[in-house]
């Protein structure tokens, strides 16, 4: 009970200290945050309902104006900002991410947790961020997710480095990972 | 941790949260349903106008926030420069512009405390899936605790890696990252549990 309660609360704080690692810019020159990578680790580790859970925790802090989302960003602004359908997307990724994550028990950890990264982290995590973007400049969906192709990339890079980390947490805490416990 | 808000008070420092955020919530609706350049551009001149009640120090904390969005306006200007739209850009931009400057507002004029009493009263509905809002609290300060540590010991990593290798910290560091977060977790429950459990009292 105390763990699992626990558990959310320091992945939403995971998620938070990883916003503030500094943002690596890909060949290309587009930037991809430690962030999301946070997301989808909540999914992988966590699973379905404590993953949605630590992040929607998680989304609080910005939502009372702590400035803790990448790039030192928070307060009411993000909710309402071009990006905000992004956040929306973040708990129901990571609900997804680990709702693939807790059923795919006889794949290797390293391949459920990325194959979960890769639908919940970026597929569903698209969805609304792409449909708010649409609206807020005023695009159509297709023009809007040309704009974010360049993202897709730093995105894979994400779901293999969330499947490995997933793996070797599995490895070296045996039982202390919920999706594999 | 930092918060948004200003020290120095504004009269919207006095104006209770809930109001405030419902008001957000309302004028950025209509923006967004109506989509009239007029009434957005009354819109975006009433929120400035707000924002240079105080004085010029407030408005010069509030256009310094909107920084953020340059890149959406490089967008617009270009799409709407080549397609030969430059009136519907305008209306877009200054929509992004009235609509972000508003909340922000309300996040440089409320104390965390007071938003936080908000976020909490408008959790009570998490009891009907049968959980238990009065704990938010606990687990907001464990949050806003365990943030700084967290990033503290993302740093010693990186001066640890540093110290021993030629190469330059990678992402290979998270996974000792994420591994002491599993621990601290372990050992955080164990200290809550010793303490009477999550309500107060042995279960």
């Amino acid at each position: 009970m105390e763990r699992n309660f626990v558990l959310v609360a320091l992945f939403a704080a995971l998620i938070a200290a990883l916003g503030l690692v500094p943002n690596v810019t890909l060949a290309f020159g587009v930037p991809i945050s430690a962030q999301s990578l946070g997301v989808m680790l909540a999914g992988t580790v966590l699973g379905a309902r404590r993953g949605a859970l630590a992040v929607l925790l998680f989304l609080l802090l910005p939502a009372i104006g702590l400035p803790v989302l990448s790039g030192g960003r928070g307060g009411i602004g993000v909710f309402v900002g071009p990006t905000a359908g992004f956040l929306i997307g973040f708990p129901i990724a990571a609900f997804v991410t680990g709702w693939i994550t807790e059923r795919l028990l006889s794949a290797p950890v390293f391949w459920a947790a990325s194959f979960g990264a890769l639908i919940g982290g970026i597929f569903v995590l698209y969805l609304p961020g792409i449909l708010w973007l649409a609206v807020t400049l005023d695009k159509s969906l297709y023009e809007t997710l040309l704009l974010m192709a360049p993202f897709i990339p730093g995105d894979i890079i994400k779901v293999v480095l969330a499947g490995g980390i997933t793996a070797t947490l599995v490895k070296w805490r045996p039982g202390s990972v919920p999706t594999r416990a | 941790m930092l918060s948004l808000t200003t020290e120095r008070l504004t009269p919207f420092h006095a104006w209770p949260a809930g109001p405030k955020l419902l008001a957000i919530c309302f004028v950025t609706a209509v923006l967004f349903i109506a989509n009239e350049l007029w009434l957005t551009a009354v819109v975006c001149c009433a929120v400035f106008g707000l924002y240079a009640l105080p004085g010029t120090w407030f408005l010069h904390a509030g256009v310094s926030k909107l920084w953020v969005l340059w890149p959406f306006m490089v967008i617009l200007a270009l799409w709407h420069g080549i397609t030969g739209t430059p009136v519907e850009g305008i209306g877009i931009a200054l929509r992004l512009l009235a609509v972000l400057a508003l909340a922000n507002l309300v996040t440089l004029t409320t104390r965390l405390e007071d938003m936080a009493d908000v976020v909490i009263q408008l959790a009570q509905p998490i009891r009907l899936i049968g959980m238990r809002p009065e704990r938010l609290g606990l687990a907001l300060a464990l949050v806003i605790r365990f943030t700084p540590i967290l990033a503290e010991r993302s740093t010693r990593l990186i001066e640890a890696w540093r110290a021993r290798s030629r190469r330059r910290p990678g992402w290979i560091l998270l996974a000792p990252f994420s591994v002491a977060a599993l621990d601290d977790a372990t050992h955080v429950a164990e200290a809550l549990r010793a303490r009477g459990g999550l309500d107060g009292q042995k279960e």
